[in-house]
């Protein structure tokens, strides 16, 4: 018999060739801890080459999951469980393995030239070698383990040798205790149509499982608990891109638009387009185009024909969109422009992470060329964001930023599935009927609450208006040079960027309103600042949180806040882009931290940044 | 419900000031848009058009239709979102040859591959006007201007050859000065479903004047110029007294009634020729070695983009499940 332990929290790393399928073992898994009820934040870590050689270093895909029987915000800084599927997997991951902790090896491939390609001098699993004596080490010939259940199964060495994560999957799923059926049904609805995979990872997931239960390799089993949510209702597991494409689904349908999406492929935003082309039925448009620029300006023609109508890019192609936007910004259209931020300058980092496109963003544009800025701040709350972005820029006439970034876009966690009868209202300026205009229709007569121009229904008679990135006369929309107007325009421009803030809620701050110290952080950073900031309260230091969903406007109430800390942390993926802004136009005593290595920040790093704040 | 309105041209035509240089192609190309959409029952409201950057770029302002006048070389991109957001509209791109050709020749390219049903006109003057005077994609080998003090080295475009291609479904020329050309082509860019290529040879008077004088000018235009009907035979002439034969993939030009040839030896203009071959040679044409082609060169039917983007969404309309909060709460979800 086995023990069962109760534990609280685990976080597990896949990883492996790019091949061995951890991206999908890591989600199946995942599933499974959803539906026992865990909380959960994960953190897919793959490289860009699609397919690097076969046991290199540069091939390494890996797949962290945090799951929890207490609420969690981060994929965790410590792994407390490694399955490396081959050294160079190995060798990429022990860094992140917590003292103590549990390595699982696939045994087979610690072989002379898989050791070669991962820079072993000899092999770490050697009883001799010590290299691996702070761990449980528990090597499984997962190779063969697999060719034996498939003996029978007439697929090939090669097909076989590709079912074996489903070993890995089947024995975690026994060794935490994971209704090994709800991976099964995962199995059937990815392989339905393929029966011979179908069949043979379904034995071989068996086989994992079983071989937990019977080999005696393993004496301890783990129990996390269900966590209890804090809010009753129904939830599911999301990633933050498909809950970006939701979020604009619903706002199109609230606004009774259809949806237009031009993008071009890039990563890691590419899957909003995938997403969002299968969801035609809800009067979804999408265009994949022939370059980013081609994809933004689609955009532009669709908002000018009354379609929601967004673009979606990274990296690079936020530059290449330059352009265009500020076309969006002087003809008042709504736009949405979503920017899953990765690892920059140029190609940068394309899988990775980063926040560094803050300031491009607000200012990356020639001439004074004010936009609405916004961010998400994980996989479920990239919903609400894209949501917001489409209200916003349609009730404003305005182009929207949200910007995500890898973390958000790949990453998964429980969601809180909302009522689609209880989204926020749409404010939609749309006109479609020149009889109450005496004279000549003027497309710059604003709203003088908000500012907004009319979006004139194309195809209304009496409408009929021309646009242009020529400046334009306020009101009448003639092209106009004069420098007062010019002056005037640009003023306006800001101000009805700057009245978005006149209508958003005022700012919720964790912790007391006054203090020692405020960390101010945005972004997909959100999970860590709020584990870190917790953790520090709980050790009794005087510290309290702000997580800013804009950044253009900022809040009315952000200044007021800050006066009432003696100092001000600002933690960010960038080179202190947020830090600046703040303090140009706050003018506090801060301090900022910042890491740039195309990966989330560390809980433990800034649960120190805050003492340090405290102490100087 | 728009059949019985009858429109008269200037009532495309919008209430500013035209601001093209005096005696710029421009002025005749405007008045033959107004001319040519009022023989079309299609009404103001229903008609966008849409601009890159340059002289032809001002056009949407001079227009009484919904205008947009974009960015630089990009027109055919906001042109594909616009027909996809309004299919009912009639959309019309206008764009030059540095515009189309040099900044904008990616999007060129792709709208015509894909046959969205627009009217493109290329207006080409061969240099670049509204920055006073640099050569541009189509200017002649050897052009000496502000930026090519020793001459142009690069080898043009034949925006038609360009245009073949990217196997446009409509290829046409016409001559600004040409009214008799200029209204049959643009009634059948109208007519023609798909994207429409019109290149339209115009004279910049203040940086390249006599861009076409030596097909143009009237003593020698029907000489240099050769007016394509399909279905018909390729003579041309002052005195209609030579004809165009195809020897092999070869083309030349032969005297009727010399070397035994008669009419019935040229080649005869077929527009709607599915294959590109033929197409291609024709594009190729050039005075004074060929005469220059105007009027009709291909009109052939491919399906079109915008078409089946609609065609797909009504699809999945039909049995895909439109219930908001079941896409929501998706394959699995759990209740606490
Ligand atoms: S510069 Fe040339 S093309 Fe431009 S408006 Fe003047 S004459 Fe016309």
């Amino acid at each position: 018999m086995h023990q069962t332990e109760q534990v609280e929290s685990v976080v597990v790393r896949f990883a492996g060739d790019s091949g061995d399928g951890m991206q999908l073992t890591g989600t199946q898994f995942t599933m499974a801890s959803v539906l026992a009820g865990n909380d959960i934040a994960t953190f897919p870590d793959f490289p860009a080459e699609i397919r690097a050689p076969a046991g290199t270093l540069a091939g390494v895909s890996g797949f962290q999951l945090h799951f929890s029987s207490s609420e969690i915000f981060t994929p965790g800084d410590a792994v407390d469980v490694l399955v490396a599927m081959n050294p160079a997997a190995l060798a990429k991951n022990l860094d992140f393995l917590r003292e103590n902790g549990v390595l699982i090896v696939n045994r087979d491939s610690f072989n002379k030239r898989n050791l070669k390609m991962a820079g072993f001098e000899s092999n770490p699993l050697d009883d001799e070698a010590e290299s691996l004596e702070a761990y449980q080490v528990y090597p499984v010939d997962l190779a063969r383990l697999t060719k034996d259940a498939l003996a029978e199964s007439g697929m090939s060495a090669k097909e076989i040798d590709r079912s074996k994560n489903f070993f890995a999957l089947g024995l975690m799923c026994w060794l935490y205790e994971r209704d090994v059926e709800v991976v099964e049904e995962e199995v059937h609805s990815r392989f339905g149509s393929k029966p011979k995979y179908l069949e043979a990872n379904l034995k071989v997931l068996r086989s994992g499982y079983n071989y937990g239960e019977n080999s005696e390799q393993f004496l301890t089993r783990y129990h996390v608990p269900a966590t209890k949510p804090s809010a009753s209702g129904t939830y599911r597991n999301i990633q933050g891109n498909e809950a970006i494409g939701m979020g604009l689904i619903c706002a199109a349908k609230c606004a009774q638009r259809d949806l237009f999406l031009g993008s071009y492929p890039i990563t890691p935003a590419s899957d909003i387009l995938h997403y969002l082309s299968k969801q035609k039925h809800h009067g979804v448009y999408t265009f994949q185009a022939e370059d980013e620029i081609a994809a933004v300006c689609a955009a532009i023609g669709a908002a000018w024909g009354n379609q929601l109508a967004v673009t979606t890019t990274s990296g690079p192609g936020m530059a290449l969109k330059g352009e265009a936007m500020g076309l969006a910004v002087i003809t008042e259209l709504p736009l949405v422009i979503i920017n899953v931020q990765r690892g920059g300058p140029s190609t940068g980092l394309p899988t990775k992470t980063e926040q560094a496109d803050l300031l491009q963003t607000l200012y990356g544009r020639n001439g004074e060329s004010p936009l609405a800025v916004l961010a998400a701040r994980s996989p479920g709350d990239a919903f609400e964001a894209a949501y917001e972005a489409a209200r916003i820029a349609m009730k404003f006439m305005v182009p929207v930023v949200l910007l995500s970034d890898g973390a958000i876009a790949n990453g998964a966690e429980p969601w809180r599935v909302p009522d689609v009868d209880e989204l926020p209202q749409m404010d939609v300026p749309l006109l479609d009927d020149a009889s109450a205009i005496e004279g000549e229709f003027e497309p710059y007569r604003r709203d003088p609450e908000t500012l907004a121009r009319p979006w004139p229904v194309l195809g209304t008679p009496g409408l009929e208006h021309r646009l242009g990135g020529i400046e334009k006369w306020d009101g009448t929309g003639h092209i106009s040079y004069d420098p007062d107007n010019h002056h005037h325009m640009t003023m306006q421009r800001q101000e009805r960027v700057d009245r978005i803030a006149h209508t958003l809620p005022a700012t919720e701050i964790y912790g007391e309103d006054s203090g020692d110290v405020l960390m101010i952080s945005w972004g997909s950073t959100y999970g860590a600042c709020v584990t870190a900031v917790r953790l520090a309260r709980s050790e009794g230091h005087s510290v309290s949180h702000i997580h800013l969903r804009w950044l253009n406007p900022m809040p009315l109430d952000l200044g007021g806040i800050i006066d009432r800390f003696n100092s001000v942390l600002v933690p960010e993926m960038n080179n202190g882009q947020l830090f600046q802004l703040l303090r140009s136009r706050y003018l506090f005593n801060g301090r900022r931290y910042n890491r740039i290595g195309g990966v989330p920040l560390r809980v433990e790093d800034l649960r120190q940044e805050i003492v340090a704040t405290l102490t100087n | 419900m728009n059949e019985q309105r009858k429109f008269r041209p200037k009532d495309f035509s919008s209430d500013q000031n035209v601001r093209w240089c005096p005696g710029c192609g421009d002025y005749a190309i405007l008045a033959g848009v107004h001319r040519a959409l009022a023989k079309q029952a299609i009404p103001p409201e229903q008609i966008a058009v849409v601009s890159g950057i340059g002289c032809s770029s001002r056009f949407p302002y001079y227009m009484s239709t919904y205008g947009f006048h974009t960015i630089h070389g990009r027109a055919p991109a906001f042109a594909t979102g616009l027909k996809i957001a309004k299919p009912e509209m009639q959309v019309w791109v206008v764009t030059g040859d540095g515009d189309g050709l040099s900044i904008g020749g990616n999007h060129l390219i792709h709208v015509l591959r894909r046959n969205v049903d627009l009217n493109i006109l290329m207006f080409n003057n061969r240099i670049y006007g509204l920055t006073k005077g640099q050569y541009s994609p189509t200017s002649e080998v050897g052009k000496t201007t502000k930026s090519t003090p020793m001459g142009s080295l690069d080898h043009p475009f034949k925006p038609l050859q360009v245009a073949a291609g990217a196997d446009a479904t409509f290829l046409a020329r016409t001559l600004d000065v040409d009214a008799k050309v200029m209204q049959p082509v643009l009634a059948a860019a109208m007519a023609h479903k798909g994207t429409s290529f019109v290149e339209i040879l115009q004279n910049c008077n203040i940086f390249n004047d006599g861009a076409w004088a030596a097909i143009a000018a009237k003593n020698i235009r029907a000489d240099a110029t050769l007016l394509l009907e399909h279905g018909a035979p390729m003579i041309f002439g002052a005195d209609r007294d030579k004809g165009i034969r195809l020897v092999g993939l070869r083309p030349e030009v032969f005297v009727i009634g010399e070397n035994g040839l008669t009419e019935a030896d040229a080649w005869v203009h077929d527009a709607h020729d599915p294959e590109m071959t033929r197409t291609m040679i024709l594009a190729q044409f050039e005075s004074p070695k060929l005469p220059t082609p105007l009027g009709v060169i291909r009109s052939i039917e491919r399906p079109r983009y915008d078409k089946g983007v609609h065609e797909q969404v009504n699809q999945a309309a039909v049995n895909g499940n439109k219930n908001l909060q079941e896409m929501l709460v998706g394959r699995r979800s759990w209740t606490v």
